[in-house]
């Protein structure tokens, strides 16, 4: 079984689809934060790679073909967000200081927790970049001295966190605005909160998409400041 | 033929992000780059939503299963994991959760300003 496995390029694929769906039919029975299709997503790729003792490599042989689109679905995110350039323009001033509030409260959130824990300098910088996307969030830790492998997990972790507590969230802190939920879910979980912004509607979807890039960019500038704190 | 061309054009501004993340020594990620391209082709109507539009929201609606295989990979990382782990955890639980409120609260409450500002200029 294992051999048949390990020279198939597909079930890795199959795997992650099949997952993603379990996930979808969960949701829809239960309509639960927990239930995220991502997140059942995960759990079902992980649970049989565990399970049946099998190679995570033999498994991304597939499913590397999976995350192959995520550049060019990145960069499909431009035509929600030229659809709603308008909207953006007429709330740039909102737009801007919703993004920098976001990415200081987020290093200062980091600065002051890793305090609390005591956490030397290379964990510090490691978490700084945890709310960017994973390509520029990689780029930066590696930059100010962190553990990259660690910063990888959390960023993805991050990402799957907010995906799936964004809505809560919104309710708790009475969050109304479409395009303050948009940037919200962007900049505090990158991608995979621009995800679940597009799911809630096409605003939401473009602002997230705009915080991905402009939180990312911040934060390179931010982190490299905040880096000396510690 | 339609979707083969729509997909074509999303591989070429990818491709030429790919171009830009190798020739300039910035931080920021190829698909960023295709992102800011694309966006700057729409703007300047060099590209039209409607050769795009069909396939790249295909692409948007299943972006989330695109990031199952790498989250899966998060069990080759367990092992350096585990010694930070509860520091860690509670780190990113409580930031991800603060920089969302922070973000869309001051956002939402800069956009309501300014509703209530345009709304008593037109009283």
């Amino acid at each position: 079984m294992k051999a048949f496995l390990s020279d198939s390029v597909f079930w890795g694929a199959v795997l992650s689809l099949l997952g993603y769906e379990a996930g979808l039919l969960l949701k829809r029975k239960f309509k639960m934060a927990v239930f995220n299709p991502l997140l059942i997503g995960v759990i079902c790729v992980m649970g049989v790679l565990a399970v049946g003792h099998i190679d995570y490599d033999s498994y991304y042989e597939g499913g590397r073909y999976i995350s192959y689109l995520l550049t060019p679905a990145t960069v499909c995110l431009a035509v929600p967000l030229y659809e709603q350039m308008g909207l953006l323009k007429k709330n740039l001033k909102a737009v801007a200081a919703g993004l920098i509030s976001g990415v200081l409260a987020s290093l200062v959130s980091v600065f002051l927790l890793a305090k609390l824990f005591g956490l030397n300098h290379a964990q510090y910088v490691t978490l700084l970049p945890k709310s960017i996307t994973t390509a520029i969030g990689m780029g930066v830790s590696e930059e100010l001295g962190g553990i990259v492998t660690i910063t990888v997990a959390v960023i993805i972790i991050t990402g799957i966190l907010g995906n799936m507590i964004g809505e809560v969230i919104f309710k708790i802190f009475r969050i109304q605005e479409p395009v303050a939920k948009g940037l919200s879910l962007g900049a505090a979980s990158h991608a995979i909160g621009t995800a679940k912004a597009m799911e809630l509607g096409p605003v939401e979807g473009a602002m997230s998409s705009l915080a991905i890039a402009v939180a990312g960019l911040l934060t390179v500038i931010g982190a490299s400041v905040f880096a000396g704190f510690m | 033929m339609k979707y083969l061309r729509q997909f074509c054009i999303i591989l070429l501004f990818s491709f030429l992000g790919e171009g830009l993340h190798i020739i300039l020594p910035l931080p920021v990620p190829a698909s960023v780059y295709g992102l800011v391209l694309m966006l700057a082709a729409l703007q300047t109507g060099i590209l039209k939503t409607r050769q795009v539009r069909e396939t790249a929201g295909f692409l948007i609606e299943i972006m989330p299963v695109m990031f199952i295989p790498a989250a899966a990979g998060l069990l080759n990382s367990w092992g350096v994991l585990k010694p930070v782990f509860v520091p860690v955890a509670v780190i990113t639980a409580v930031t991800t959760v603060f920089v969302m409120a922070v973000t869309g609260l001051v956002t939402q409450g800069i956009i309501r300003k300014g509703k209530k500002k345009n709304e008593s200029i037109s009283e």
